[in-house]
């Protein structure tokens, strides 16, 4: 059997073009974590189930571990490093640090990425909205309560609706 | 094991013609973890989502085009298509999370085969047709006869599907999706049911559509069922009828998300719901003047 080609990969990462070479079965997952030192992104599970590994690719929410790494050629992605803002954290973040929505915090930039993805689309989801929205994100040290409670937090503080 | 991604329809085909054993992918979201639980490595994985006519929702000429490939949170933002089809729309919406839903399709959803996919009762019962394109040109078949068997379809190597044809429905029509899980979200359907009623002016049902999901090696429509609403109004005794016969043609599994006594039983109770829900939808229509 052949060698597989390997690939050259140009994307943009956190407003950062970057490139890199890889195999064309790696997952976009390994290519973020092991070719561009971006830790973040977990892996829970490696087959979608989890959401540690999510990441916005082209906008859109994903898991990371279900994309080939030769498929972000050209794409745009945003993964949890690129959430705060030159050192100062997103609202989110802050609000995952005052509302202790983290326990061991493997699924805590998962968590991130998937409630920024929802705030983007729907700035003030209810209850129901933010649970679902967050349906795909699992932590097993089940501290849903306060994550919901952070998101809902957030939004409030957003639109300037704090109770 | 080499990535491809053709621009054109011609080219993919040209890959599978040359790499006897290539996959085609669209989101890629069966089969990464097909591949991880040890499935045997294809020589090339295709990726389709760089062909253009492969994404994407149009409508011209009272007929819906939707790309094979098209990740399905597309369907669920799309307005007019919501309108006209909420139960194709809302079993599209029910694969995984909103990080699958950014990259599954209907053509994944199809093609892999599961019998409990979700979108596969829902497209039956609106008669949906799959083009399919191969070295000799295109074909167009309804999608009941894409899966032929769990992980199995009709496709010779070397086609793929391309796009799903989906015509506006009649007046009065609506359709729905229902699927019993255990949980409220992310899981595999124990059932699935699909309906889809046109009624008349008098409050009759004039046309039915009927399907079932996971509980046959297939989804499969209820003709029998279909029949027999027919001519009549969407009454309990109706709604029994159609239960028991849905009951009868389950031909489940046992497994650990439910017993087969027990699916066959939600199947009857899902299409009672699913039949329920449609005439309800169909209802409105006619009150909104037949305005989709």
């Amino acid at each position: 059997m052949s060698h597989p080609t390997r690939v050259v990969v140009s994307t943009t990462v956190n407003g950062d073009d970057v490139e890199f070479l890889t195999e064309p079965g790696t997952s976009l997952l390994d290519a973020i974590r092991d070719d561009l030192g971006l830790t973040g992104a977990k892996e829970g599970c490696g087959t979608g189930d989890c959401g540690a590994c999510s990441v916005l690719f082209n906008d859109r929410l994903t898991c990371s571990c279900l994309i080939l790494a030769p498929e972000a050629n050209g794409a745009t992605i945003t993964t949890v490093e690129g959430l705060a803002d030159r050192g100062n954290l997103h609202p989110l973040q802050e609000a995952f640090l005052t509302d202790a929505a983290l326990q061991c915090g493997v699924c805590t930039p998962g968590f991130l990425v998937a409630a920024k993805a929802l705030l983007d689309k729907n700035p003030d989801p209810t209850e129901t909205e933010v649970r679902f929205a967050l349906a795909g994100n699992l932590c097993r040290c089940t501290g849903y309560d306060k994550i919901i409670r952070a998101v809902l937090n957030t939004a409030a503080a957003m639109n300037g609706t704090e109770s | 094991m080499n990535y491809h991604a053709p621009g054109t329809v011609a080219e993919a085909i040209s890959l599978l013609d040359d790499h006897p054993t290539a996959k085609v992918f669209a989101g890629a979201t069966d089969l990464v973890p097909q591949l991880r639980a040890g499935r045997p490595a294809p020589e090339a994985l295709i990726d389709l989502k760089k062909i253009d006519r492969l994404i994407g929702i149009t409508h011209h000429d009272h007929t819906w085009t939707i790309g094979a490939a098209t990740p399905t949170v597309l369907l669920t933002e799309h307005a007019d298509l919501t309108a006209q089809f909420p139960g194709l729309v809302e079993a599209a919406g029910l694969i995984g999370s909103d990080q699958i839903q950014s990259r599954s399709s209907l053509g994944g959803n199809l093609c892999n085969a599961s019998p409990a996919a979700d979108s596969v009762p829902a497209m039956l019962i609106n008669d949906m047709r799959a083009v399919i394109a191969g070295p000799s040109g295109e074909r167009v078949v309804p999608v009941a006869d894409i899966a032929t068997g769990p992980g199995q379809t009709s496709l010779a190597h070397n086609e793929i599907l391309v796009e799903f044809q989906l015509d506006d429905p009649a007046p009065n029509t609506s359709d729905a999706y229902l699927r019993m899980i255990p949980r409220t979200e992310m899981d595999i359907a124990v059932v699935g049911a699909g309906a889809r009623l046109t009624l008349a002016d008098d409050g009759t049902v004039a046309s039915a559509a009927i399907a079932l999901g996971a509980v046959a090696p297939t989804a499969f429509r209820l003709t029998q069922a279909e029949e027999a609403l027919v001519g009549s109004p969407v009454t309990d005794d109706a709604l029994a009828a159609a239960a028991s016969v849905a009951s009868a043609a389950a031909n489940p599994i046992d497994d650990k998300r439910g017993t087969i006594a027990y699916r066959r039983h939600v199947a009857g109770v899902l299409t009672k719901r699913a039949i329920t829900t449609a005439a309800q939808r169909a209802q409105q229509q006619s009150s909104n003047g037949g305005r989709a």
